[in-house]
């Protein structure tokens, strides 16, 4: 309950609905991409922009973008990583993604929806003036889904810049906008009265508290409205009206305590300490650290002590009195355990941040006074973007230590691989050699085979195509030409015709077989072509193989040197800018424990002076009835 | 009496009114300097990080035998996700539990990369098994075998889980 209640109100700060997150588109088509979003869903800023910005990266690399599978989504990346960057609180950096695309050659409806997260950005950073510049910037088609949102942002830049009837005309408009409901009709009111419509403006209040709604939000800001109200009513004395008013804040909501003690405050100004302490009474029993409570602790006691039950009223003040001592120790403990350092090494801790609730979690661990109240201080803006710094700055401090260690392993791991492989190689690197050597004679080889098939295809050549055994009868015959021709003697009878015949069979063999070889040659040299594309790629494997064996454990050494030392200097870096955070917080938090220190002093030195003004008070009536 | 109770209507307004202020030692332009100054750092430590990336994808996992599996849940799916177990040939090589915060992601359309290794060219047996509880809240226990086919180039795949199935999308 306390932990919404400070959400709430945290939320409610700029009286303005919870800005728009993005959403996974309906077809994925980019895994890593989805991964950028997988780690952005769980709120794990640094990976969802160090994963995105890398695919970014990427993907502008590419020679052809289009088909790249981010092409797809680089529309919404582009604004992801801004909005990643400020979640991250990189707000610098979330200004030049939304500017590189409002520069960029994009439709327009693209370059509104840049406009309007750059002009949010400078309102949330506290530029009215330049998110008014940028939103007048604004020109021709915006996407519908943005329309009221950037018409409602648009109001709020004329509320901070005074232009106050300027955000009148945009308010009237968005009534009845959707997601709005409630914070239109808030800033409507505030801004009428604040461009002197003071009527008017109660009025739109009046309706705002009157609003209904499931939306936690919504009936925080229709509290709130009764708030205000209430207390402008308050302040005139209209004491019935603003009673009328306050107690219609929820019993529950982040507004509830200050609605309580108000409300008792309506009757007891008009004399009904009766009615005062309905509220009051319920507000005592809330929590203590709570400022209306402590007060409450004061007025209750003091309605008894108007309606004459003064030992009642004596003793409330003694029991006020005791916890408000009880509260001094417990601030007191809590500003020494600041000052000794023990708050920031509550708030490092890993375990406690697993659990969404860690913040309640603290306070309710024994023996840590430190983190007490850090519910309460959470409450500022400042201290809680403090707080965020500081924790983001561990997380840096961490990661950095992690990679530390894992340079050292990778450089073991480069020093195991260089140890095995270097031996080996220079034997692997001579035995490929010589195959190389082989394979391109072979090649060379099959080469001239296929430039001669084709040659063929043109002019025939059935000797190319002989068998061994032909070529070797050939060559017999030929033989025994030469030798007859040498002799100049014919030979025994018919010799010359048998050889004339051999040669004749021969031709007929080689020329008549000649188509069908032809044929066969051609399939041989389709299944070398085969073994050939087998053995190419077994040759490329090896060389992939035989490049990745040296580059596992070559080329490392300057890129672990840089890093190495990009880590050391942002370790340094991040312990300088922790210890500077640290100390910040740890003054915010001393300044607030000791402001409400002082004040719950001021309460005890009040509960002291009334609790002896009602003994009295108590006593002189007990000897009056007595004497009576 | 009077003064006092002037004194805590007064108090009240401030309650009413203002925020908490905080010690005047701390000025606007401190904090605002120093939240600068810690966005350099981060943008310092993004870019350390990224070069960090490519030096670990290089060096653990080359392009040629790089093998990732990454996880979905299939749009609509209300079945709760305790754990998914990847097997690679048979060897267990990534096992999950998911927290509350990590299943969420995944409904909301999140991936998550559950394994970066490495494996040899060619084909693979890649077996997955999840266990969960169903809407109804009774145990829920699927598996899934594939056969994946590793080339040259980086091997990604995606396993979509849904009460129905388990599917393979091929990358």
């Amino acid at each position: 309950m306390k932990r919404l209640s400070v959400l709430l109100t945290i939320l409610l700060f700029s009286a303005s609905p919870a800005s728009a997150g993005t959403a996974a588109p309906k077809q994925l088509n980019d895994l890593h991409f989805g991964e950028a979003l997988y780690h952005a869903f769980q709120g794990d800023w640094f990976d969802a922009i160090s994963r995105l910005d890398a695919e970014l990266v990427q993907h502008y690399g590419v020679d052809e973008p289009e088909r790249d599978t981010l092409h797809y989504h680089v529309g919404q990346a582009k604004f992801d990583v801004g909005d990643f960057e400020l979640a991250y609180r990189m707000h610098r950096r979330a200004g030049r993604a939304f500017t590189a695309v409002i520069e960029g050659n994009v439709e327009e409806p693209v370059r509104n929806e840049a406009i309007f997260r750059l002009a949010r950005l400078y309102f949330q950073k506290d530029q009215p003036v330049n998110a008014q510049d940028a939103v007048e910037s604004v020109r021709g088609a915006v996407p519908p889904e943005i329309r009221n949102d950037l018409d409602f942002l648009r109001a709020q830049i004329h509320m901070a810049n005074g232009r106050f009837a300027e955000a009148v005309r945009i308010l009237r408009d968005l009534q009845n906008a959707k997601g709005l409901e409630g914070f239109a009709a808030y800033n409507l009111g505030i801004a009428l009265i604040k461009d002197g419509k003071e009527l008017e403006g109660r009025q739109v209040l009046d309706r705002t508290g009157q609003i209904n709604s499931k939306e936690e939000l919504t009936l925080a800001i229709k509290d709130k409205a009764n708030l205000v109200l209430g207390f402008k009513l308050f302040k005139e004395k209209n004491f019935e009206g603003a009673k009328l008013v306050l107690d219609r804040v929820r019993m529950n909501g982040p507004f509830s305590n200050r609605a309580l003690l108000a409300s008792g405050w309506a009757d007891a100004s008009k004399e009904r300490f009766e009615r005062a302490l309905v509220p009051w009474s319920a507000l005592v029993t809330r929590e203590v650290t709570d400022a209306p409570v402590q007060e409450a602790m004061l007025t209750v006691p003091y309605a008894y002590g108007k309606l004459n039950v003064n030992s009642k009223a004596a003793v409330m003040y003694g029991s006020a009195l005791e916890k408000f001592d009880t509260e001094v120790d417990r601030l007191e403990a809590s500003i020494r355990s600041v000052r000794e350092g023990h708050f920031l090494q509550a708030l490092a801790r890993e375990e406690m941040k697993q659990d969404a609730d860690w913040v309640v979690k603290l306070r309710k661990l024994p023996q840590t006074p430190e983190t007490y109240y850090l519910l309460d201080l959470m409450a500022s803006h400042d201290f809680q973007e403090s707080l965020k710094n500081y924790l983001d700055l561990e997380g840096l401090r961490r990661r950095l230590e992690v990679w530390e260690r894992d340079l050292d392993a990778f450089e073991e791991i480069i020093e195991q691989r260089r140890a095995y492989y270097q031996p080996l190689l220079p034997a692997i690197d001579r035995e490929f050699r010589r195959l190389d050597s082989q394979m391109r004679l072979r090649l060379e080889q099959r080469e001239r085979i296929e430039q001669r098939l084709k040659a063929m295809l043109v002019v025939p050549r059935p000797d190319y195509l002989a068998t061994a055994g032909e070529r070797v009868i050939g060559e017999r015959i030929a033989l025994l030409e030469r030798e007859r021709t040498a002799g100049g003697t014919a030979g025994p009878g018919g010799v010359e015709a048998r050889i004339r015949r051999l040669r004749g069979v021969l031709h007929w063999n080689i020329y008549t077989e000649y188509d069908r070889r032809f044929t066969e040659a051609y399939q041989h040299l389709r299944d070398l072509n085969r073994e050939v594309d087998l053995l190419k790629g077994q040759y490329a494997a090896f060389v992939r193989t035989r490049q990745a064996a040296t580059q596992s454990y070559e080329g490392y050494d300057d890129v672990i040197r840089r890093q190495r030392s990009l880590i050391g200097n942002a370790r340094e870096k991040v312990g300088e800018l922790m210890a500077r955070q640290g100390q910040m917080l740890e003054t915010m938090a001393v300044n607030e424990l000791n402001a409400r220190r002082e004040r719950v002093a001021e309460f005890q030195t009040k509960a002291r002076f009334t609790m002896a003004d009602s003994y009295d008070r108590a006593i002189r009536t007990q000897t009056r009835e007595m004497g009576e | 009496m009077l003064r006092w109770r002037r004194g805590i209507i007064s108090g009240i307004s401030v309650l009413l009114l203002s925020a908490a202020a905080y010690g005047q030692e701390i000025s606007k332009e401190q904090i605002k300097g120093l939240d600068e100054q810690v966005q350099e750092v981060k943008s310092d430590v993004l870019g350390i990080a990224a070069e960090l990336n490519q030096l670990e994808e290089k060096l653990l996992y080359p392009s040629n035998t790089q093998v990732a599996v990454f996880v979905s849940l299939a749009g609509g799916e209300t079945f709760r996700l305790d754990s998914v177990e990847i097997q690679l040939d048979g060897q267990p090589v990534a096992h999950h539990l998911y927290t509350y915060k990590e299943l969420e992601a995944l409904r909301k359309g999140g991936v998550q990369r559950i394994y970066a290794g490495n494996a040899r060219s060619g084909e693979h047996d890649l077996q997955v098994l999840v266990l969960g509880k169903t809407e109804g809240g009774s145990d829920f226990k699927k598996s899934g075998r594939f056969k994946v086919d590793k080339n040259v180039g980086p091997k990604i795949v995606e396993i979509s889980l849904a009460a129905k199935d388990i599917t393979l999308n091929d990358r």
